[in-house]
């Protein structure tokens, strides 16, 4: 039985994934203001770890990292619609790339269980 | 509290404080330029204890094995001892051999290094005043095409470096270079790709470098070049490029004037606006961008939204170095100061220059 990680397509998908899902994000009303003056190439590789991580692949994150790494955003108003928002961007890349519905929800469901870190809950 | 032990002496370093921000507190000069972490002017060496890994981040793994670091990036967590690179070591000695005017503001500085320099055409080197003072400059020259090493070197008002190579550097004398370094080249694996390349003032040097080494190594896809200036006079090279459009049918110039006085043969306005417009989809095109780093910032973002992938963006940002305080200046002095409109360099990099 091979990992979400192989079925969605490794690091190929994810190379094919980042830049779609940057782009919905960078583009997004809800949540681009999070992201200006962010040097563009460091957060695109912060953007590939975290779907490589969504897409059950091989990651360091830790809760606590991903409660440090957002602490000043929160600060800032980060709260659950632009989780939200997020979380939707990302099935909406996914569903661009044409990968099946379920495993869709299975890293859906991966992305989602960092909510309360990110949100500092 | 690390203490850093560098000369004999020993200094605490704060919390928060780098190894360059503690020598500089304590009156030690480290030669720097850019304290971000990508210029590596402020190559040091650990001589016992060991650095953090984002200390040597971007370093040839070479360097790296040998507990290389970057003071301006450097926070350390436990005693250390720390040595300048060993005298010779990463530099090279190079002579004057033609200081050419290209407009009113920027000279061609051409230089023959007594070993041969490896580079890529687009890559950057840093040039030193003296032992501690240097800045960063884009080679405007291709390996295999111009025998000397080509700078484009704009005077910057109160540039130390810029304004020495301007006013006082002559024809034969000898001057220190680093190696080259930076990943703003081309690379031949893909000659079917688009290149789209936008420079404003001296960012022009490594493009001008780049679309040479790339026509010399038959590259088929469109390149196109966008040079943007305020003013006809102050772009330059520009009967060079009409030629070298005329020879290769697949090299387009585009000359862009932000001014209000714009000629024929010149498209009106910001150099990025005009390349966007004319070139709305980008997928799949290779991107290169040097110059003003508010226009290498904004044209990233374009040219990414119009489909161009990240890992096909080369940027290039030239900040300006702290104005007469070339070693001894807080990183904040650095980042905050007013940028110079055309100053030459930055990546994914970015290298102070003046």
């Amino acid at each position: 039985m091979s990992s979400l990680y192989e079925k969605i397509g490794g690091d190929g998908a994810v190379n094919a994934a980042v830049d779609i899902f940057y782009r919905k994000v960078l583009k997004d009303d809800r949540i681009k203001h999070f992201f200006d003056g962010v040097d563009m190439d460091k957060q695109a590789a912060k953007q590939k770890a975290f779907l490589t991580m969504a897409f059950g692949g091989p990651h360091n994150y830790t809760g606590e990292d991903m409660r440090k790494g957002h602490a000043h955003l929160v600060k800032n108003g980060l709260n659950d619609s632009h989780f939200n928002a997020v979380m939707e961007n990302l099935g909406a890349t996914l569903k661009e790339l044409n990968v099946p519905a379920d495993l869709i929800a299975q890293a859906a469901a991966i992305a989602e269980s960092t909510r309360n870190d990110v949100l500092g809950k | 509290m690390p203490s850093i032990t560098y000369g004999g002496q020993s200094y605490l370093c704060r919390a928060q404080e780098s190894v360059l921000d503690c020598m500089t507190a304590h009156g030690v000069t480290i030669p720097s330029s850019c304290h971000s972490g990508l210029c590596q002017t402020c190559l040091m060496q650990a001589v016992r204890g060991s650095v953090p890994a984002a200390a040597q981040a971007g370093l040839k793994d070479t360097l790296a094995a040998q507990n290389y670091f970057l003071a301006c990036s450097c926070y350390p967590e436990a005693d250390i001892e720390v040595a300048l690179p060993s005298t010779g070591a990463g530099k090279l000695s190079a002579t004057v051999t033609a200081i050419r005017p290209l407009n009113a503001d920027i000279v061609c500085l051409q230089l023959q290094t007594d070993a041969k320099l490896k580079y890529r055409a687009g890559q950057f080197i840093n040039l030193y005043k003296d032992a501690f003072t240097a800045r960063s400059y884009s080679l405007a020259s291709v390996p295999g095409i111009d025998e000397n090493l080509q700078l484009h070197i704009r005077k910057v008002p109160d540039g130390l470096v810029s304004q020495w190579i301007h006013q006082t550097l002559n024809v034969g004398d000898s001057i220190d270079i680093s190696e080259a370094t930076g990943d703003c080249f081309y690379t031949g694996d893909n000659p079917e790709q688009n290149l789209l390349l936008i420079g404003t003032g001296s960012g022009l040097a490594p493009l001008y470098g780049i679309i040479r080494d790339a026509l010399a190594q038959g590259h088929r896809g469109t390149i196109r070049l966008y040079h943007g200036s305020e003013t006809v006079e102050l772009l330059y090279l520009a009967e060079e490029l009409r030629s070298l459009s005329q020879q290769h049918r697949n090299f387009v110039y585009t000359p862009c004037i932000s001014g209000n006085l714009v000629p024929s043969g010149y498209a009106p306005g910001m150099v990025a606006d005009v390349a966007l417009r004319e070139n709305p989809d980008l997928s799949g095109w290779r991107v290169f961008l040097c110059g003003h780093p508010a226009m290498v910032e904004s044209a990233r973002k374009l040219a990414f939204f119009a489909g161009a992938s990240m890992r096909d963006i080369y940027a290039d940002p030239f900040k300006s170095a702290p104005q007469n305080n070339a070693a001894g200046s807080t990183p904040a002095a650095t980042r905050n100061m007013t940028i110079d409109a055309d100053l030459t360099l930055g990546a994914q990099a970015s290298h102070a220059v003046a």
